[in-house]
């Protein structure tokens, strides 16, 4: 069922809360690109999206070089709400996720990132 | 020749840090000190006491508000970020925190000595994630000073988990317990605990 059928049935009336947020995602509250809140996203070079809606765009102007929770917090959009747009630009290829830790990492890599950290922190 | 193999490889990446505890412990003011920007706020949306709208697929009839979370930034290298958020420790959060904790590092539960009980909550969480975590017990003035074997043992905490004391107004004290959070994650990842070895 396409998620934005449930906002055409007019017999259906959401509470304001939920419709607002969710309507410029068309109702969907997931994305399948997974989007960690500390990911960082990098806007690929070119190209204009005048087929974006207007959160979307707003989203993609602030996302570059910046974490999923930034961009969040720097559009005033709940995360979530957030991701399902990032999500989509991602899908796109307009935007590409950095690496983080995740449940694939090995432990190789985890230990590798944490390292990294460490010294970092040290001479922060 | 002279460059490391692992080199060639190497990503950009992020990670992160999370600060836990009671209403009031001094969490934004712990990752203020140390972050790069003034820390930030995000919101994510609650359906009611336990469940966040982020983890349903739909749930129009349910009630909503907004949970609130603070976080910073630092840049440790060119191509490495971290980044530290404080999250309320309250058991009706745990939603969230799922979502938080997943890849990150480790946590640091803060504590307030005058409000201990505010602290079983989140070692609870993250003792049955398996999430490393230290206790840092910010130091407010005039607080009566308890030992941290006191309050170690007043939390009942294993004997493996790292306690210190912080200053969370301070950069380097906060920096200090950002280390050793970093440092323990380590030990954890290379010599696991043998947790009922049978
Ligand atoms: N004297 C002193 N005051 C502190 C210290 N840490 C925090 N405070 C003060 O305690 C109050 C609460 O600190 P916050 O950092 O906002 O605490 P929080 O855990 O983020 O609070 P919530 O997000 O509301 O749960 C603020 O007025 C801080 O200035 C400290 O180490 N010493
Ligand atoms: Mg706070």
């Amino acid at each position: 069922m396409d998620p934005g059928d449930l906002f055409d049935n007019h017999d259906y009336v959401a509470p304001a809360r939920y419709v607002r947020p969710y309507t410029i995602t068309a109702g969907r509250t997931r994305s399948k690109v997974d989007l960690p809140m500390e990911a960082t996203l990098r806007r690929r070079p070119g190209g204009f999206h005048p087929d974006l809606n207007p959160a979307a765009l707003r989203v993609l102007a602030t996302c570059d070089a910046r974490s999923v929770a930034e961009v969040s917090a720097l559009v005033s959009m709940p995360i979530g709400v957030v991701r399902v747009l990032l999500g989509d630009l991602v899908e796109q290829g307009i935007v590409h996720v950095e690496a983080t830790i995740t449940e694939s990492s090995s432990k190789d890599e985890r230990i590798d990132l944490i390292e990294r950290t460490l010294r970092g922190l040290r001479t922060y | 020749m002279d460059y490391a193999p692992t080199s060639a490889t190497r990503r950009a990446a992020s990670t992160k840090i999370v600060v836990a505890g009671g209403f009031g412990v001094g969490k934004t003011t712990l990752v203020g000190s140390v972050s790069e920007i003034v820390p930030l706020r995000t919101e994510a949306l609650v359906t009611n006491e336990s469940e966040g709208v982020d983890d349903l697929d739909a749930v129009p009839t349910k009630a909503t508000t907004t949970v609130a979370m603070d976080f910073g930034r630092l840049t440790l290298a060119e191509d490495l970020v971290l980044y530290l958020f404080g999250t309320p420790g309250q058991r009706r959060f745990w939603f969230m925190w799922d979502d938080l904790c997943l890849g990150a590092i480790g946590a640091i539960v803060l504590v307030d000595t005058n409000r201990l009980d505010d602290s079983f909550s989140p070692l609870d969480y993250f003792e049955s994630k398996g999430l490393p975590f230290i206790v840092a017990v910010n130091e407010f003035d005039g607080t009566q000073r308890y030992s941290l074997e006191e309050v170690a043992n007043a939390l009942a905490l294993p004997p493996h988990v790292p306690i210190i004391s912080v200053d969370a107004r301070d950069r380097a004290s906060v920096k200090q317990a950002l280390v050793r959070v970093t440092e323990y994650a380590l030990e954890r990842l290379i010599q696991p605990l043998s947790v009922n070895a049978n």
